[in-house]
């Protein structure tokens, strides 16, 4: 059974122009032990995704339509409660920016004991030896005595694995690594990856790991989903989206990573940008940007489907 | 943590000269207070010797230094008015000051800080947006006009509680209090709350915006998405980190509350040391102003004390070593 079920995903913001449609009929699923990369530009509906699996979308924001199971039980309806109970004890979760995803107040240790002794029933003492060993486990020197250190006397790698420990500490089953690395510095980014793929891979974890960065995706991912204006447009293989993309956007997306030993003038880019939500075009959300689009493109709205080595929403496949 | 305390106390040495020296210059150059104790009939040799015996022939800054130097020993001179020693008469008032300035200050923050989480978290409740409109009279009606409108309310139509006065009061050989009667409670109510209304108003405010800030950052976020307890989350993440600004707030306004107490008193006729420099302004008692004024600018040099401690206590970043 797969530890989590997207099925037909849709979340939308009332305004007050009508209602904006942000996440469009998002299905994908992530089975026992398997990373799966997601990728897209900026405003795609990556971190919508994963707030909307763990419940915590931003009002307006809402879940209207599809469904969400956590080994194989629905979960986007549950009241906040009993949701509340299923974060951090069965979905983790690790934000993007270390230096402020952590409270200032308080030291890192107290953040652990708290967080341990929400989800399970451990003593003073007990929770203090594990946010110990949790710290030493990922790799915070001197464990012992950093455990009374506030947030502010780390480094932001550090950091970040203090928020690595304490998404991981009330053993989920799931890791949801919204941007992990992208706010730390390149030497550390790589650190922090193989650290996150050594936890997950020893406790069989699953991840849904969101990124726009190819080469962290490249390097730790299973599978990849890319998404393009709320909607997964392709999903496989991570050698064979990499190598082998059959979506004009993931085609295009993979293109525009520069290689560094050949020499060009120009980067290459998708032309045009990713319309806004209130400006959707009918048919195939990329149409306009598209260098192979015809007529059923612009009329109908392509669905996943079998291409080539991977699946994708395109009617060049169909 | 003592040498950061001595050098506060250090550093709060010239505020207070200086306070003292306008204080004393302000009060010396307006009004005559001789003029004022003579009447309208005395002779030049009267006039002189009074002048004399005052010390107001002297050089001003003589003058000054002389005040300073005996108001360290806790003496502020003899009131022009009343003939008698200031620091016995502020000794006599402060009872009644304080006791009203805490019973405000302490009416300020019990109501003032649960209303600002409470609308802070359900910002779109209605009844948050009724305390938030009632909140609009208490920053914007003048002290003075709510005093006389609980007044005509609750002492004049519902003749529930007194207008003026701090009714029964139990006297100690240095204090008075009003705390431990009935009647005295029952005094205290209407003047605490048109003291402390403003500052009510004003910290649930801004407790309110500092939640809805705080509210927005990633580290609650993060904290929800760990699966703390709302509880936990609201008043153990939240709340602890909108306390910075408001003590800072908050002390100034307690400060304020003691120093600018002299409205609501002259309102209720209430016997503190507000209504005596009230009284003391309408004849020149310099005395007792600049003794009240000294002592207003030692106070708030005493709560900016207070709060720097408590940021020290309340955030570790500001726990700079030294």
């Amino acid at each position: 059974m797969n530890v989590l079920d997207v099925e037909n995903l849709t979340v939308e913001f009332p305004t007050r122009r009508g209602v904006l449609r942000a996440l469009d009929h998002v299905s994908f699923s992530i089975a026992p032990g398997e990373v799966l990369g997601v990728v897209g530009e900026s405003g795609a509906g990556k971190s919508l995704t994963g707030a909307a699996i763990i419940g915590l979308l931003e009002p307006p924001g809402r879940i209207g339509g599809g469904q969400v199971l956590l080994q194989g039980h629905r979960i986007d309806d549950l009241p906040y409660e009993k949701m509340r109970r299923i974060r951090g004890k069965q979905i983790g979760a690790i934000f993007q920016d270390p230096l402020t995803t952590l409270n200032p107040l308080y030291s890192v240790g107290r953040q652990l004991i708290e967080t341990m002794q929400t989800h399970l029933p451990l003593s003073n003492a007990d929770a203090r030896l594990r946010a110990v060993r949790w710290l030493e486990d990922v790799g915070i020197p001197a464990a012992k005595q950093r455990i009374d250190a506030y947030p502010h006397e780390f480094s932001g790698g550090m950091r970040q694995r203090v928020v690595i420990a304490l998404a991981l500490c009330a053993e989920p089953r799931l890791v949801i690594a919204d941007e992990p690395t992208t706010a730390l510095d390149v030497s550390i980014q790589a650190q922090v990856i193989a650290l996150l793929r050594r936890l997950t891979q020893e406790r069989g974890l699953s991840v849904m790991l969101i990124t726009h960065d190819m080469g962290v995706i490249a390097e730790a991912a299973d599978r990849i989903a890319v998404m393009y204006a709320g909607r997964v447009v392709e999903i496989g293989g991570v050698a064979e989206v990499v190598r082998h993309p059959s979506h004009p956007y993931t085609v295009g997306l993979m293109g525009s990573i520069p290689v560094l030993d050949a020499r060009v003038e120009r980067l290459r880019q998708i032309e045009g940008a990713m319309p806004r939500l209130n400006a959707m075009p009918p048919g195939c959300p990329f149409n306009p940007r598209c260098p192979r689009t015809f007529d059923r493109c612009r009329d109908e709205r392509p669905e996943l489907m079998p291409a080539r080595q991977t699946a994708a929403a395109c009617w060049l496949y169909a | 943590m003592f040498a950061f305390i001595v050098s506060r106390v250090l550093q709060a040495v010239p505020v207070v000269l200086v306070v003292g020296l306008i204080a004393y210059a302000m009060f010396a150059f307006v009004g005559d207070p001789v003029t004022i104790m003579l009447g309208t009939d005395y002779t030049e040799a009267q006039r002189v010797a009074l002048v004399k015996q005052l010390g107001l022939d002297q050089p001003f800054f003589v003058q000054y230094a002389k005040f300073m130097w005996a108001a360290l020993h806790g003496e502020f001179g003899i009131s022009y008015r009343l003939a008698r020693p200031v620091t016995d008469l502020l000794a006599e008032r402060m009872p009644a000051t304080l006791e009203l300035a805490l019973t405000a200050s302490v009416f300020a923050l019990l109501i003032g800080v649960p209303m600002g989480v409470y609308t802070g978290i359900y910002r779109t409740a209605f009844s948050s947006r009724v305390f938030m409109i009632f909140s609009l009279i208490g920053v914007s009606l003048p002290t003075f006009l709510i005093g006389i409108l609980l007044i005509l309310v609750f002492s004049v139509w519902l003749q529930v509680l007194p207008s003026f006065g701090r009714g029964d009061v139990v006297r100690f050989p240095h204090w008075s209090t009003g705390f431990l009667t009935t009647g005295g409670l029952k005094a205290l109510i209407l003047p605490a709350v048109t003291l402390g209304l403003f500052q009510m108003t004003l910290i649930m405010r801004l407790v309110r915006a500092e939640m809805l800030e705080v509210l927005r950052s990633d580290y609650i976020k993060f904290a929800r998405a760990r699966g703390l307890g709302t509880r936990a989350i609201n008043f153990g993440h939240a709340l602890r980190n909108t306390l910075v600004p408001v003590i800072t707030i908050a002390g100034l306004q307690i400060g304020g509350i003691i120093a600018f107490s002299i409205v609501t008193e002259t309102v209720f006729q209430w016997p503190g040391m507000g209504l005596l420099f009230v009284q003391s302004v309408q004849v020149a008692d310099v005395p007792v102003m600049a003794a009240y004024l000294v002592m207003i600018s030692v106070l708030f040099v005493l709560i900016n004390l207070v709060v720097d401690l408590l940021y020290y206590a309340v955030d570790p970043r500001l726990r700079v070593v030294r």
